[in-house]
């Protein structure tokens, strides 16, 4: 591991300030120690910012107020988002183990790398690594990676689970940076890779996420679904966060669509959502709107099963939400 | 070098660190606890699990400069004296280990477990805290990997204590 130096931040403004260049935040640290111990990570300086005063879960006017240091396990734990926002409690008890949730921050959920294989392999190029270098995962190892949204410079996914649920549910990231504050809408922190892949985020240098804010809670019924190649422990190959909400006249009302593990940021699924509302609740109606949603997809030889298996999990999810 | 003060198995130490020190690594060859162990290194495995503040963590993946101030228990910690701890009583009982290299991780585990509220990836009402069935224990138990496969017993010895 590249030598570092290290400093406990004394509140956001302290942070801020000592984010010069070759500073990375420090969270948790389930993610970014991992990184550095690999090589794929040599920040110089470390400002932590895990014990900084935005650990609370506060409840808005219409919503809730999420601390960025909130612990994944607390924030899952909460009695209103239990009740209020069971898509996001589910969405997070997927994510990682029992010990990692208990340490990992919401802000460091958020802005984790992805699991890439040649991401994380310093001995291989990669595009989102070293700028320029290639993407051996175009002709390699993609069975995990992208089939929406990629690009041939990158084809790397999101991890996230919470970050599904986020987008689904519409929320606001709060952001302190060295230019004042500033929001964020989910989706949009993350970007789409085009030819830029080594930036995850729309966050500039040294912006430092303190907060998530959750508008009220879609209506009707909501579940996250995440597919993984073992029961507990493992990243998602596909996930859907979805809502609906369906009238006594058997229309749907309104509904949230949004998919995990397909590409480089969660993707909300707006064909998707545009064809379901209005259109009676049945098979043919949720098929038609996976299909248009899927239309856009462009797998890879080895991801080609993500395509079907997206469709039969969206399908499958919006049928359970069935009144 | 950094210099952390912090409390382990209940006694105080002040050690200076190079920042790049992992809290297992503190524990193990600064310290002499070498109770959990390095399986992965990568936080995949769960053999490093201790309690930190009460709260079930891989150690590998903790800077031990960031845990200045912090209350860490070892497998090391767990009995009172003599006295066993519950779990370690029940995974004796049990026989909830083969080569017994998971073990300190999965004792630390199921204990830092017991102390947990909430729902699992596995409850149906997200509402309720749920009774510790096979299948919650199964669940929650997942980030502690036993490579001899001897999880129907390490289920079977959180089972006994949780009953």
């Amino acid at each position: 591991m590249r030598p570092f130096t290290y400093a406990r931040a004394a509140d956001t403004a302290d942070a801020v300030r000592n984010a010069g260049p070759g500073t990375m935040y420090l969270g948790g640290g389930t993610n970014l120690v991992d990184l550095m111990r690999l090589g794929v990570a040599e920040p110089a300086h470390l400002v932590d910012v895990s014990r900084l005063a935005h650990d609370t879960i506060e409840e808005t006017s219409t919503g809730l107020r999420i601390g960025a240091a909130v612990r994944n396990s607390d924030l899952a734990a909460h009695p209103v988002v239990r009740s209020r926002y069971p898509m996001l409690a589910r969405a997070v008890l997927t994510g990682a183990s029992a010990q990692v949730r208990n340490v990992a921050t919401v802000g460091g959920n958020l802005l984790q790398r992805t699991r890439c294989p040649y991401f994380q392999d310093v001995s291989k190029p990669c595009n989102k690594r070293r700028p320029g270098s290639g993407c051996p995962a175009v002709e390699g190892d993609h069975a995990n990676l992208a089939v929406l949204g990629h690009s041939e410079h990158c084809v790397a996914t999101h991890p996230s689970d919470m970050a599904v649920a986020l987008a689904a549910l519409g929320a606001t990231v709060h952001v302190s940076g060295p230019d004042g504050d500033r929001t964020v809408p989910m989706p949009g922190l993350h970007r789409l890779p085009a030819d830029r892949p080594a930036e995850d985020t729309v966050l500039a240098a040294g912006e430092l996420i303190t907060a998530v804010e959750l508008p009220a809670p879609p209506a009707g019924r909501s579940a996250y679904r995440k597919v993984r190649e073992r029961a507990s422990f493992a990243f998602a190959l596909v996930s859907v966060a979805a809502a609906l909400d369906v009238g006594e006249d058997g229309v749907v009302r309104d509904c949230r669509l949004a998919l995990g593990g397909v590409a480089h940021a969660p993707w909300r699924a707006m064909y998707a959502e545009e064809a379901l509302r209005g259109a009676p609740a049945d098979r043919d109606t949720f098929t038609g709107a996976a299909d248009l949603e899927l239309a856009e997809a462009r797998p890879l030889p080895r991801n080609a099963y993500k395509v079907p298996l997206a469709r039969h999990l969206i399908v499958h999810t919006l049928q359970e939400l069935m009144p | 070098m950094v210099k952390i003060d912090l409390r382990v198995n209940g006694e105080s130490r002040a050690v200076d660190v190079d920042p790049r020190t992992s809290l297992l690594d503190l524990l193990r060859e600064r310290l002499g606890l070498t109770g959990a162990k390095k399986g992965c290194d990568h936080g995949q495995c769960g053999a490093c699990t201790v309690l930190i503040d009460g709260r079930r963590a891989n150690a590998c993946l903790a800077l031990a400069v960031a845990q200045d101030g912090a209350e860490v228990t070892t497998v090391e910690g767990l009995a009172d004296g003599d006295a066993l701890h519950p779990v370690q009583d029940a995974f004796l009982d049990r026989d909830a280990f083969q080569c017994g290299y998971c073990t300190p991780g999965q004792l630390c585990s199921a204990v830092g477990m017991l102390a947990e509220h909430g729902p699992s990836a596995v409850t149906g009402d997200l509402e309720h805290d749920p009774e510790l069935t096979d299948a919650e224990i199964r669940e929650r138990m997942s980030g502690n990997l036993c490579r001899c496969g001897a999880y129907v017993n390490i289920v079977a010895a959180v089972r006994e204590v949780v009953a």
